[in-house]
């Protein structure tokens, strides 16, 4: 009986070729999920990227920065006709309250060049608030309203630490203060300054080696075109017009080149000259870090820096001169030079100011998810394309589903099988491919030029991303028809329901679940569509809210890609705020499908 | 087989047609699926109130000839039938003949169950409710608990009959389909192989229920099982090829078949 050997090695393994053999399969199971795990690591490595890239860019621009000013509503100015009437109330002169609020809380400005700089830190709609109030209860006219005062973008991105960075560093000696003709002379018993004086030797070191690596370039450069110049020269002793043209614009060149080199030579010597120099007095100018001396409730701006004593200029003048007792005063260090910033030295020094005297609040930014666009970062909001959006995708939804549907059915259940019917099931599927601006220019020819539809208006909007997602809408709810086991259909027939009647009653409630999950996906992509919208101008700034499907509006795509072409940095947060806000109606968006789902299959 | 005779004469006439009345005529029926011939000149006489049995192997035609008798072969783009089906007379597949009133003369009932994914009383409900049987709710309702209780249900349900129809086991869920082709009031009762996937327990209770029901209705079954035939069934007919071979009184066909096909068939010699 040979076979016993045989059958007692069951599960062992014999021979070598075997072992080898399961080794291998071994080998590629352990391989095929090593790929897998290592796919879903990656695209949760970029989810993540993605995620923390959004929210730490948006959600700075969920908070504001506001004064809380009390502002007596003087009747005078607000209503010096005495009307109580809202009309006549809303032209009052809101913003001169606030300005001269204002001006009240920091009195020191008072060049009319600076109370022009002092009101530019306020947003051009900071009286917005102030006039609702009023308008809306005239019997705030004559009393102290507390008043939220919004602030530029640029201040609200000091106050964020996007312009510099700031370090407040409280004095441990006593500071004494002699005036010096305009400034103020400033000294203490031990180094207070040296922490300074070495932070700026780094960045003026820094500097240095950039300079200089800037001036290697410029060097290497004029070398070569020197060369280029000889040869050209060369060309021109015989004549040729071309070479001489040459060398005339080569020369040129090298003497301009020649003249930035030697400027910044200078300038390089001089840094150079300073950083190597031990000690002493260091001058500041514009393009060095900043460095404020808070004392006595002035603030004072430092030009020249040594260990032991520095000199100041007054931004603002301080109360007195009398000796600063040790942690009565502080160094504020700013750690970008003023020329490479938007807010100037004399701005930070009235926003600490401000801030010092507790009239600045930060809180949620309501006026964004409430506000339409606007030209002002400070101002601009999302709730326009948000409208937009959800009145476009209405239609595109109110179009694309009952036709989709309808023509998924048809094709499906009713119609003959034929060349006809063969013909439009591959179009179908071809016009899913079909590039999205196609629509658009569609659109365009059809709904604007010859039907003479409104421009920029949802209603087209929708039609056209209706046209999108159909194909879409129609291939999902064929795949979910065809998915329906056919004994059900086969039963209803069998108790005598007509063909109709089984489609309607029972199969077409069967692939409801799969018919929405296209639906959803559909609507997804339609959401996220920019490139048709374009062609039918909902790329516009409108900063009204539209109210119905035929005014102008934008999308919410559409406004991210308008904020992230803009200038101003407060508008890369709006645009990364806008994202989320997106993302979120795309997250309720498929949440609502999951839960309608599941209620359809619950039902039976 | 291909050389069939233009009406073939079946060596016996059962005698139960005597007794009863008869209610389907089948005459020079042949039913093509594209090129496929898959019934060949086939003619039988079905009595009312009797349980008819169509034997043979897979693929001989019986499921075919059956699903001709309420027209289901329709929904098949490809299927061609010709001959003539009387129903009481009548031919069904007549122009003037309206097939959803066909189907509601003549219930079905399928191999695999198949109850509607929804509850128990929606599933005996739809029918009379499509076809306006019932004039208000209790109206509804007593059809319900009647066709229940004829499918011998109702006792094991009656405490949940809006839970999913889906959720009971297999016997339960094929007694629900009877229950479900009685709801409509039929005459006819066509079973495609009612019991090949149930397990034996549940076999026998569908078989318990077709004894009981046989009285009121004109039963025409397919089987793959020739004992259920011989437990069921009055009269068996026995497929071949798409060739009816013989139909007669069951006692006759399982004790003294007359074709040498038949014999082997039901001894096991193939099929």
């Amino acid at each position: 009986m040979t076979d016993i050997s045989a059958q007692a090695s069951i599960g062992v393994i014999a021979t070598a070729s075997q072992r080898a053999l399961i080794a291998r399969r071994y080998a590629a199971e352990r391989r095929f999920r090593l790929y897998g795990i290592l796919a879903i690591l990656l695209t949760t490595v970029f989810l993540v990227v993605l995620f923390v890239d959004i929210f730490s860019k948006g959600i700075p621009a969920f908070t504001e920065h506001r004064l809380q000013l009390a502002i007596n509503a003087d009747a005078a100015k607000l209503d010096p006709e005495n009307s109580k009437g809202p009309d006549k109330i809303r032209g009052g002169d809101f913003n001169g309250l606030i300005r001269s609020k204002l001006s009240e809380l920091l009195p020191a400005v008072t060049t009319r060049a600076d109370r022009k700089a002092l009101n530019g830190l306020l947003s051009s709609g900071a009286a917005d608030e102030f006039r609702a109030m009023v308008v809306a209860n005239p019997a705030l006219l004559g009393t102290d309203v507390a008043v939220p005062v919004l602030l530029s973008d640029d201040a609200d991105q000091y106050f964020k630490g996007y312009q510099t960075g700031t370090t407040r560093r409280s004095g441990e000696s006593a500071l004494q203060m002699i005036a010096e003709g305009n400034n103020i002379r400033l000294s203490t018993s031990v180094p207070e300054f040296r922490g300074a004086l070495d932070a700026l030797k780094v960045f003026a070191s820094e500097r240095l080696q950039n300079d200089n690596r800037e001036l290697e370039r410029l060097d290497n450069l004029i070398a070569s075109r020197t060369d280029d110049l000889k040869s050209a020269e060369a060309g021109a002793a015989s004549g040729d017009a071309a070479a001489i043209a040459e060398r005339d614009k080569l020369s040129s060149d090298i003497a301009s080149l020649t003249g930035t080199r030697d400027q910044l030579k200078t300038l390089v010597e001089n840094l150079a000259a300073r950083v190597s120099k031990a000690a002493g007095a260091e001058t500041l100018d514009a393009t060095l870090p900043s460095l404020f001396v808070e004392v006595n409730g002035g603030v004072l701006k430092v030009t020249e820096l040594g260990e032991l004593s520095a000199l100041a200029s007054p931004i603002l003048a301080p109360k007195s001169l009398d000796t600063a007792a040790p942690g009565n005063w502080s160094i504020l260090e700013l750690s970008i030079p003023e020329t490479n910033r938007r807010t100037s030295d004399k701005e930070i020094a009235w926003l600490e100011q401000l801030k010092v005297s507790g009239v600045v609040e930060s809180g949620f930014a309501w006026r964004f998810l409430t506000s339409g666009d606007s030209r002002e970062p400070e101002l601009a909001g999302i709730r326009g394309a948000l409208t937009g959006s959800i009145f476009t995708l209405l239609v595109t939804l109110a179009l694309s589903l009952p036709i989709g549907v309808g023509a998924a059915v048809y094709l499906e259940e009713f119609a003959p099988k034929n060349r006809l019917t063969d013909l439009i099931e591959v179009n179908i599927n071809n016009l899913a491919a079909v590039p999205s601006i196609v629509f658009g220019l569609l659109g365009l020819a059809m709904f604007l030029n010859f039907f003479g539809l409104p421009r920029s208006a949802p209603l087209v909007g929708g039609l056209v991303l209706a046209l999108l997602v159909l194909p879409t809408i129609i291939i999902a709810s064929r795949a979910a028809l065809k998915a329906v086991p056919p004994s059900i259909k086969e039963a209803a027939l069998g108790v005598g329901a007509s063909h109709q009647q089984a489609i309607f009653h029972h199969v077409l409630p069967m692939a409801m679940p799969g018919i929405m999950t296209g639906t959803i996906i559909g609507m997804a992509h339609a959401l996220g569509e920019t490139a048709p919208l374009l062609m039918i101008g909902m790329v516009a700034f409108i900063v009204d809210i539209p109210g119905s499907f035929t005014d102008a509006a934008t999308a919410l795509p559409v406004q991210i890609y308008l904020w992230s072409d803009l200038p101003e940095i407060a508008f890369q947060a709006k645009t990364a705020a806008a994202i989320i806000v997106l993302l979120v109606v795309l997250f309720v968006m498929n949440a609502s499908a999951i839960y309608l789902r599941k209620r359809f299959e619950r039902r039976w | 087989m291909d050389a069939s005779p233009q009406r073939p004469t079946l060596s016996t006439s059962p005698r139960i047609l005597n007794e009863r009345e008869i209610k389907i005529v089948a005459s020079d029926v042949n039913v093509y699926y594209g090129d496929k011939h898959a019934i060949k000149h086939l003619s039988i006489d079905i009595p009312d109130r009797a349980v008819s049995a169509f034997i043979g192997p897979s693929g001989c035609g019986k499921s075919t000839f059956l699903r001709s008798i309420n027209r289901m072969n329709d929904t098949i783009p490809s299927c061609r039938v010709t001959g003539d089906i009387l129903i009481d007379g009548k031919n069904i597949y007549d122009r003037d003949l309206d097939v959803v009133q066909l189907r509601a003369r003549v219930g079905m009932v399928f191999q695999k169950p198949n109850p509607f994914p929804k509850s128990i009383f929606e599933n005996v409900a739809y029918g009379p409710r499509i076809h306006g049987l019932a004039k208000s709710k209790t109206d509804l309702e007593e059809i319900v608990v009647n066709s229940l209780k004829k499918a011998s249900l109702f006792e094991e349900v009656k405490d949940r009959l809006n839970h999913p129809g889906t959720g009971l086991s297999g016997g339960q869920q094929q007694r629900l389909c009877i229950a479900r082709a009685i709801a409509v009031n039929p005459e006819i009762i066509l079973m495609d192989e009612p019991c090949s996937a149930l397990d034996p327990i549940a076999s026998a209770r569908i078989e318990e229920l077709i004894d009981e029901i046989r009285q009121n209705y004109c039963i025409i079954i397919v089987t793959h099982s020739m004992q259920q035939a011989a437990r069921v069934s009055q009269l068996t007919a026995f497929f071949h090829l798409g060739v009816l071979v013989e139909f007669g009184d069951t006692d006759d066909m399982f004790t003294a078949p007359q074709d040498k096909r038949t014999q082997d068939y039901i001894t096991g010699r193939f099929g």
